[in-house]
């Protein structure tokens, strides 16, 4: 095991971020404190409970969701797109360092990267509305397992990609879609029945619904089978991966 | 002598149908420094691509340190640095953080002492906080240089190193390339200056079309195939050669003036004493007289035709 070549590409990846933290860590906040001024505060004080929980307390956990899905993909994708676009890679191809250990430096660096943006929305929410969270060890599995989910699945788009305009559609046409619809704002069983039949399609529905029940309780569909689909998801993309490297893929001639 | 690279029938087609490889085989002395020629396409980058592991060979086999390349791809990858051709780094980076990040890549434990004689080597410790965006071409190709060196390889491959440089700094490179080869370092550089070939390698091999039509000594295959020509500035223009010179390799120029004679420096009599001696009794009298060495060049422009 390259652990000196895994934290290399860790570290690496880190360091990129935080030459860039203002943009990377300061947009999501200013557009979640958006989120909270328009939703919560200005229409959300107009709104009945959901479920016992106020509007704005009900959004936070679907509006960290929204942040962490599209931060983990256009990270970890931008950080393995990035190296095949400019030529760098030849190094970490010719280096000695399995294809599995690539993906523990890259994802896990984006993953880390979505779990303390994740985190500074938390905190940042906290100032806006006033809420608890009953099962703060879910909270952060939930948090930790989604971030990884897709980071994987940005770092598959970012091999996938073979331009820069691929790159951007798959997080603007597929993923945040999924993700306003999957329940950020509201729950589920709101929609019409037909809609609501259509929604459980939706993976996001069920990581949304699971991290909101590790705040408040309550939850669209039972918690375990939201646990179940993510890790569903989580094994989907490991395969991918798996196959990838194994056939050189984008990677190699 | 025990070779540290090994590469047996490789085979490569490319996903076009291509074929860049058509059986390659070659063997690399442990110190030498192998100086691979071809004209562009022929498969040069292709064949080192292979080696470091950026490229899957279609069949064929190669060995680094008697490591397999696929099988104990860790044990033979991180005997081997890479100066690709083309100019990639991260421009955002300083150059003490790309070295660094190369040698945590290759699986070495810090060591600033030894990067810091890497940079200092290369006349890059003045720039190591520099962001690489801000160095000149030359500085660049040197962090690229630095960087392969940086997890202290066995095997060095040079891919165009000397591209767009210039020619000071293209003497620097050869010297501080035969202070490697001296601490040890085995070299295999491809380059487009047959000038280079000429001044640093022990061995050349010449590849075209994707197969290795010649592995020599440098210095033998000078020899086998350089000829030498001794021209003669002659005093009075010429109007043609004499009969009894008929059957030696003399040419006259067209302007009449000078005799041109082409000799086989393998060969122990050159005849040219003799020539000289048949020249005086003809009453052929010359100004001055200039011998000249096909360089390897010519010698590689004349092997890649004949193909």
């Amino acid at each position: 095991m390259n652990t000196y070549g895994i934290s290399a590409i860790y570290r690496f990846e880190l360091a990129r971020w935080f030459r860039t933290l203002v943009q990377s860590l300061l947009s999501p906040v200013i557009s979640t404190s958006l989120y909270f001024v328009v939703f919560g505060a200005a229409i959300g004080s107009r709104m009945a409970q959901i479920e016992g929980v106020s509007y704005g307390a009900f959004i936070v956990p679907g509006l960290i969701m929204l942040s962490v899905l599209t931060e983990s993909i256009s990270n970890a994708s931008f950080g393995i797109y990035m190296p095949r676009y400019s030529g760098t890679i030849y190094e970490v191809l010719s280096a000695p360092i399995s294809g599995m250990e690539i993906v523990i430096g890259y994802v896990g660096a984006a993953a880390t990267k979505s779990i303390m943006l994740g985190l500074v929305i938390l905190a940042t929410a906290r100032l806006f509305v006033p809420f608890s969270i009953e099962h703060p060890l879910w909270m952060v599995s939930f948090l930790v397992l989604t971030s990884l989910t897709f980071s994987l699945f940005g770092f598959i788009i970012g091999l996938w990609a073979s331009g820069w305009e691929k790159l951007q559609i798959v997080p603007i046409m597929v993923v945040t879609p999924l993700a306003f619809l999957g329940g950020s704002f509201y729950s589920i069983s709101m929609l019409p029945e037909f809609w609501q039949k259509v929604a459980l399609f939706n993976p996001v529905v069920y990581l949304i619904s699971g991290f909101r029940w590790s705040f408040y309780g309550v939850s669209d569909v039972a918690v375990g089978v939201s646990l179940g689909m993510t890790f569903l998801f989580l094994t989907l993309c490991l395969m991918v991966i798996w196959w990838i490297f194994k056939t050189g893929y984008r990677l190699k001639a | 002598m025990q070779s540290i690279i090994s590469v047996q029938n490789l085979v490569k087609t490319y996903a076009s149908g291509f074929q860049a490889l058509k059986g390659v085989d070659l063997e690399i002395r442990r110190g030498e420094i192998f100086a691979l020629l071809g004209p562009n396409g022929a498969g040069k980058t292709t064949l080192i691509s292979i080696i470091c592991g950026i490229v899957n060979a279609t069949s064929g086999s190669v060995t680094a340190d008697g490591h397999d390349i696929r099988k104990e791809f860790r044990a033979a990858r991180s005997k081997i640095g890479l100066v690709p051709q083309e100019l990639t780094s991260d421009a955002f980076e300083t150059v003490w953080a790309t070295v660094n990040f190369s040698r945590g890549l290759f699986g070495k434990p810090p060591n600033p002492a030894h990067l810091e004689k890497v940079l200092k080597d290369l006349s890059l410790w003045d720039k190591k906080d520099s962001i690489i965006m801000a160095l000149s071409g030359g500085m660049k190709r040197r962090v690229m240089i630095a960087k392969a060196l940086s997890h202290e390889p066995q095997i060095l491959f040079l891919d165009e190193p000397t591209a767009g440089v210039d020619v000071e700094l293209r003497r620097d490179m050869w010297n501080m390339v035969r202070s490697l080869r001296d601490s040890g370092v085995t070299i295999i550089l491809t380059t487009h200056y047959i000038e280079e070939a000429e001044e640093m390698a022990d061995r050349i091999g010449v590849i075209s079309k994707g197969q290795i039509i010649l592995v020599e000594e440098k210095t033998t295959l000078m020899r086998k195939l350089g000829r030498k020509q001794l021209t003669l500035y002659l005093q009075a223009p010429l109007q043609q050669i004499p009969a009894q010179l008929a059957n030696r390799q003399l040419e006259l120029s067209p302007d009449k003036t000078q005799l041109i004679y082409t000799f086989d420096t393998q060969a122990d009599a050159t005849g040219i004493a003799s020539l000289l001696r048949q020249l005086s009794e003809h009453g052929i009298d010359f100004k001055d007289l200039h011998t000249s060495e096909s360089s390897l060049e010519e010698i590689f422009v004349s092997l890649v035709h004949q193909r």
